[in-house]
């Protein structure tokens, strides 16, 4: 059965639909790219995905055990956290919050994955940093790391490249399909950048409000509308 | 000087208000870091507002002030989230709304029934030593829950004030945590009103959270040192204030003892500042 399967789903916000029918799938281990431009739907299928907001109509269904909570999140920043007194340490460690229910204190268990995914994503000297002090690009590992912590199978990425240099996103980029490689983990990403969508993806969900196109990266490039998107974007 | 400290340290009435004053300044320093960096932190001086007006109301139908206060004031922190959260009145109008009607229901009730007395101007701009042995109790037992509570949902505070839609995400209740803090924090606002007065509690929430956030680099480490810094300056504050100062009068000189509340803020502002500069030297340090 899929990991995650919408079924002629419309989201929107006090009854606008921003996005509509929606049909696709998403299967254990893919890398799923969602393009589209501003206010084409995007952020509002996140909050869809994550259970955040309920379908207007159809429905989302979650297959092999997967629950909502266990989706690994990462969120695009907000102002408030610009000056948040936190270490690294203590924002990747909030990502268990989903395993410990109602329990108030962490376990070693807990810190044991904390250090694993500190080390996987290079961040281990930086844990006692403080989060506000650190570049974009830093800021954007411990938050990935806090979202593997959060989850054994899937990751929802809402334009974790926003605002970074291009050397940093690049490496984020390689990151981010090593994670895919190497776990299995299977990756959704919201992007602006088409171009890197279509190099790293294996599938492309595009949006205009509604569902454009869902498919394999090759049948997206041979597309209509994937031809013209991307294309449009090499013209710039 | 040291002699009249050790005299007063053996009155009841002042063993009562330290051991009150010690709770409220550590459970205001625990609560004031989420909500000031939540940008709540003029929540805790609506509610101080609300506090007052339903203390007027209380003593206008000789009703127990803490009592009648406590609850209302929950509610209107309820009131306070819920508008901020999903009408079109933004956050801080809803607490200007909210806070300057029940301050003006507070004060008509006041004077067309007891006038200005001591008893209202106690709770404008506090009054420490008035508290009696059922205060005291009740302070106790509430300082106490507070207090429990936020050790226990101390990770979960972490996590809904540093990123409330991961902590959505990941299955956290937030709006239950949202309404526990504003909860938690009406019952230490009431509480602390006795000592602070309503004027002046919200300082004692706002103050610790930003002096120490100063210095320190972690969530955690910034809710120790604020409680720290609380207490600490409690001490000062307080003790200033049963000494009072010497003031000329005439050819000699006679003492006056300075408003408890008062002297608290002055000596959380002494540290604010002493923080800030240790801060700017560091970083001149650095460079």
């Amino acid at each position: 059965m899929a990991l995650i399967a919408c079924q002629g789903a419309s989201f929107g916000y006090e009854g606008n639909r921003a996005v509509t029918g929606l049909n696709f799938t998403v299967q254990n281990g893919d890398y799923l790219c969602v393009v589209g431009e501003n206010g084409s739907g995007k952020s509002t299928l996140i909050k869809g995905l994550l259970r955040l907001k309920n379908p207007i109509e159809g429905s989302v269904l979650m297959g092999d055990g997967l629950k909502p909570a266990e989706i690994g999140y990462l969120p695009q920043q907000t102002a408030a956290q610009k000056d948040f007194p936190a270490s690294a340490y203590e924002v990747v460690l909030s990502g268990r919050l989903s395993a410990r229910g109602i329990l108030p204190f962490y376990s070693r268990k807990d810190k044991a994955v904390v250090n694993e995914n500190m080390e996987r994503l290079d961040i281990e000297p930086l844990r006692t940093r403080c989060y506000r002090e650190l570049s974009g690009g830093q800021q954007q590992r411990v938050l990935l790391a806090r979202a593997l912590c959060a989850t054994k199978k899937a990751l929802l990425l809402d334009e974790p490249v926003a605002g970074l240099d291009p050397v940093v996103t690049q490496e984020l980029y390689r990151l981010i399909e090593k994670i895919n490689k190497e776990t299995g983990i299977t990756i959704i990403m919201v992007s602006h950048d088409v171009l890197c969508a279509v190099k790293y993806a294996s599938h492309i969900l595009h949006l205009k409000n509604k569902q454009e196109f869902f498919g394999t990266t090759a049948g997206y490039l041979k597309s209509t509308v994937g031809k013209a998107f991307v294309g449009g974007e090499r013209n710039d | 000087m040291i002699n009249t400290l050790m005299e007063m340290w053996q009155q009841p009435f002042i063993i009562r208000a330290v051991v009150v004053g010690v709770l409220v300044s550590l459970c205001a320093a625990l609560l004031g870091v989420g909500l000031v960096l939540k940008r709540y932190s003029m929540i805790g001086d609506g509610l101080s507002h609300v506090g007052f007006g339903t203390l007027a109301v209380a003593m206008a139908f000789n009703l127990a002030p803490l009592q009648i206060s406590i609850p209302v004031t929950m509610l209107a922190a309820f009131l306070l989230l819920r508008i901020s959260e999903s009408s079109k009145i933004k956050g801080d109008a809803a607490i200007a709304l909210i806070s300057a009607s029940s301050l003006a229901l507070g004060v008509m009730l006041i004077s067309i029934t007891t006038g200005l007395n001591t008893d209202v101007c106690n709770y404008m701009f506090g009054s420490l030593l008035t508290l009696n042995k059922d205060d005291l109790v009740l302070s106790v037992i509430l300082a106490i829950v507070v207090f429990t509570l936020f050790v226990l949902t101390y990770n979960k505070i972490f996590a809904v004030t540093f990123d409330e839609t991961f902590a959505r995400a990941t299955g956290v209740k937030t709006s239950l945590y949202n309404m526990l803090i504003a909860f938690l924090t009406a019952i230490t606002i009431v509480l602390g009103m006795r000592m602070m007065g309503a004027m002046l509690i919200s300082a004692l929430i706002i103050f610790p959270a930003l002096t120490s956030m100063r210095l320190c680099k972690s969530f955690r480490a910034v809710t120790i040192c604020s409680a720290a810094v609380s207490v600490v300056c409690f001490f000062i504050g307080a003790n200033t204030s049963f000494i009072g100062i010497q003031v000329r009068q005439g050819h000699g000189y006679i003492t006056r003892s300075l408003p408890t509340g008062a002297t608290i803020v002055a000596s959380n502002l002494i540290a604010f500042l002493v923080f800030s500069l240790i801060n700017a030297i560091k970083e001149k340090i650095r460079e």
